[in-house]
């Protein structure tokens, strides 16, 4: 049928935030092809987890409530997302480009036999002309995403192996309710009748998952370092400064490859995608996958010791010197100037 | 613990991460010709991974496999530089315009006929394309597990391997069953570097392609030290069937590309002097932007 499918991702009874996401951006699909949004989602204890979901409008939600889908392993989920995508038969389905879904809707692609386009950023309905068959393909879907280091972007359609699948990149789109009081059709799927024991071969031992104290996504003022910081001890001076202006501190690949700082604070096309008030870039050069993360930044300060430094063409103030100098003077003035 | 046989799969890529300004042609499609070619850094980690397995357990054999044109054997050339005991490289002009989907088939059918195998690894993601698809696909093709962003091997049992995953907000220790394949982040070990006694005995090593250009002195060696030729798989030799390889085999394809244009700004140039700097953080502080 004629739909376009989420995969949500749960965990601990709550909705991850790029699942809600991309129920917005699937109903805004779904609404340009005037067909159903349909989600699905496996875990435990979900009862009433439609009511996350509903909102967003959803017409059909496939839930799988059983305690050995959460955490998330590979094949379990397999099994059930292909189940319920073989007999629903989609046009679109998308996944979040996460560690879950990065790890899942490849698996699924090369069970449908059907193409996936990797870490889209933006989603649209269009048509093609397809020159060998003399055919005009409508209302496929469009999905566009940085390629090459960030250096382009590509329009990736598929006209003839459907679905058409996509990987969503977190941050990107705009969550929206689409209704609070949408009314939802809830098909419940007994996970012992699709999963096989042999599923469960990987088993997970441990786990550590840090309910991250770092929100860069949120944060209005952001202070961040590149390869040119030179030092984890350097970054400090970047920590100073992001506590005093009550923002977070990120970095750029370079930074996080060279150990500078925390994976979890990398900022570009790699990393979280950021929309701050105030993005200060200390030593950041700004190669293209950097700055496809912040560009969308309202202000941008760039202190650098290369006045061409190819970040300054997008800053709104470029400051030519060492940030060791630098970083403490903002301090020192902020104090002095803020009430 | 037994020795394992493993297989990397590593690929040739363009180094994306240097893109100059000549990279670009007019018209916003990327001039691959200027663009150097390197082995995917993802994939490095990849090799160190198993090549430190063989380092545990001598007696392990690793396997090299790549796909690509002809220049792709500097991958098979550097996987033996590195302490590789095989490498094979599967090169055919139908296999071309391949996305990730036709890839894993190509991929499938060439670890079909190595046949034995416990353990397959490759790089999380291609710096050419950063989708991190191959991997998977593969595993499923195969109809085998695979632990995805591994990180570190904590244990290897007779019949099971322990891992560290890497995810974005934190960590995850799996065990999985053989066969299985991983696929590995870039926060796990660089790769050790060439070996100087390894690089000696293979510098000569060439498929049979490469040695086409007829070099007598080369052929003469090949002959004495078999151990040079880079086996060269074609899309008969791996029993493909054509309709899912190259560019027919591709469901995604790109419509169009377009170039990036950063918005210029008119940018206020300021230098580290104790006036501009607090003059600048006035302004932000006035127009609320801070404070």
């Amino acid at each position: 049928m004629k739909s376009v499918f989420v995969y949500c991702e749960v965990e601990n009874q709550k909705v991850a935030e790029i699942s809600q996401e991309l129920l917005s951006a699937g109903k805004r699909l779904a609404q340009k092809l005037s067909c159903p949004l349909d989600a699905m989602i496996f875990g435990k204890d979900l009862k009433g987890i439609e009511d996350q979901i509903s909102p967003y409008g959803v017409d059909k939600l496939f839930i799988s409530d059983d305690k050995r889908l959460e955490p998330y392993t590979t094949l379990p989920h397999a099994a059930l997302v292909y189940k319920v995508l073989k007999e629903q038969d989609p046009q679109i389905v998308l996944f979040g480009a996460t560690s879950v879904g990065r790890d899942l809707a490849p698996r699924i692609a090369s069970k449908l036999n059907c193409g996936l386009t990797a870490d889209t950023t933006i989603l649209d309905i269009g048509d093609h002309f397809v020159k060998k068959e003399k055919k005009e393909y409508t209302d496929l879907l469009y999905a566009i995403r940085p390629a090459f280091g960030g250096s382009i972007m590509a329009n990736i359609i598929n006209w003839d192996m459907h679905p058409q699948m996509a990987t969503v990149r977190e941050g990107v789109m705009k969550k929206e309710i689409f209704d609070k009081n949408y009314k939802t059709e809830v098909v419940s799927i007994n996970a012992n009748e699709v999963v096989k024991g042999e599923d469960f071969v990987v088993e997970i031992i441990e786990r550590h998952i840090e309910e991250s104290d770092v929100n860069l996504k949120d944060s209005p003022i952001i202070v961040a370092g590149g390869y040119g910081v030179g030092s984890k001890e350097n970054f400090d001076l970047l920590k100073n400064l992001a506590n005093i202006l009550g923002g977070e501190v990120g970095g750029s690949r370079a930074a996080v490859d060279a150990g500078f700082i925390e994976h979890n604070r990398q900022i570009g096309q790699t990393g979280t995608t950021v929309r701050p008030k105030l993005y200060i870039a200390a030593g950041i050069s700004g190669a293209i996958q950097h700055t496809a993360g912040m560009q969308d930044a309202s202000m941008i300060i760039s202190i650098n010791n290369d006045p061409d430094a190819p970040i300054n063409d997008i800053a709104d103030y470029v400051i030519t010197g060492d940030l060791g100098v630098v970083l403490p003077k903002m301090i020192k003035y902020y104090k002095e100037n803020a009430k | 613990m037994r020795p394992l046989k493993i297989i990397v799969l590593a690929k040739q890529v363009p180094d994306t991460r240097n893109v100059g300004p000549d990279a670009m042609k007019p018209d916003g499609t990327v001039n691959r010709g200027k663009l150097a070619t390197v082995f995917n850094p993802d994939d490095l980690h990849a090799l160190e991974l198993a090549l430190n397995i063989k380092d545990r357990i001598p007696e392990t054999k690793v396997t090299i496999l790549t796909m690509g044109p002809q220049k792709a054997a500097d991958i098979i050339r550097e996987g033996y530089y590195r302490g590789v005991d095989n490498g094979i490289m599967i090169s055919d002009r139908r296999f071309g315009g391949a996305d990730t989907l036709a890839t894993s088939y190509t991929i499938v059918q060439a670890i079909k006929k190595i046949a034995d195998y416990d353990l397959i690894v490759g790089g999380r993601q291609a710096i050419d394309g950063d989708t991190a698809q191959v991997g998977p696909q593969c595993a499923d093709k195969l109809d085998i597990p695979q632990v995805t962003y591994v990180e570190e091997i904590l244990d290897i049992k007779k019949d099971k391997i322990v891992a560290r995953r890497r995810l974005e907000k934190g960590v995850e220790t799996v065990s999985a069953p053989f066969p299985c394949l991983m696929t590995v982040h870039g926060s796990s070990p660089e790769c050790r570097s060439r070996h100087a006694k390894n690089v000696m005995k293979y510098k000569y090593a060439r498929t049979k392609t490469e040695m086409r250009k007829g070099d007598p002195v080369l052929e003469e060696l090949h002959k004495k030290r078999p151990y040079l030729v880079i086996p060269e798989w074609s899309v008969e030799d791996i029993d493909a069937n054509v309709e899912k390889i190259g560019l027919a085999g591709s469901p995604t394809k790109v419509k169009s590309v377009s170039s990036i244009v950063l918005t210029a700004n008119e940018s206020k140039v300021l230098t580290d002097s104790d006036s501009d700097i607090e003059g600048m953080i006035k302004e932000l502080i006035k127009h609320h932007t801070i404070g």
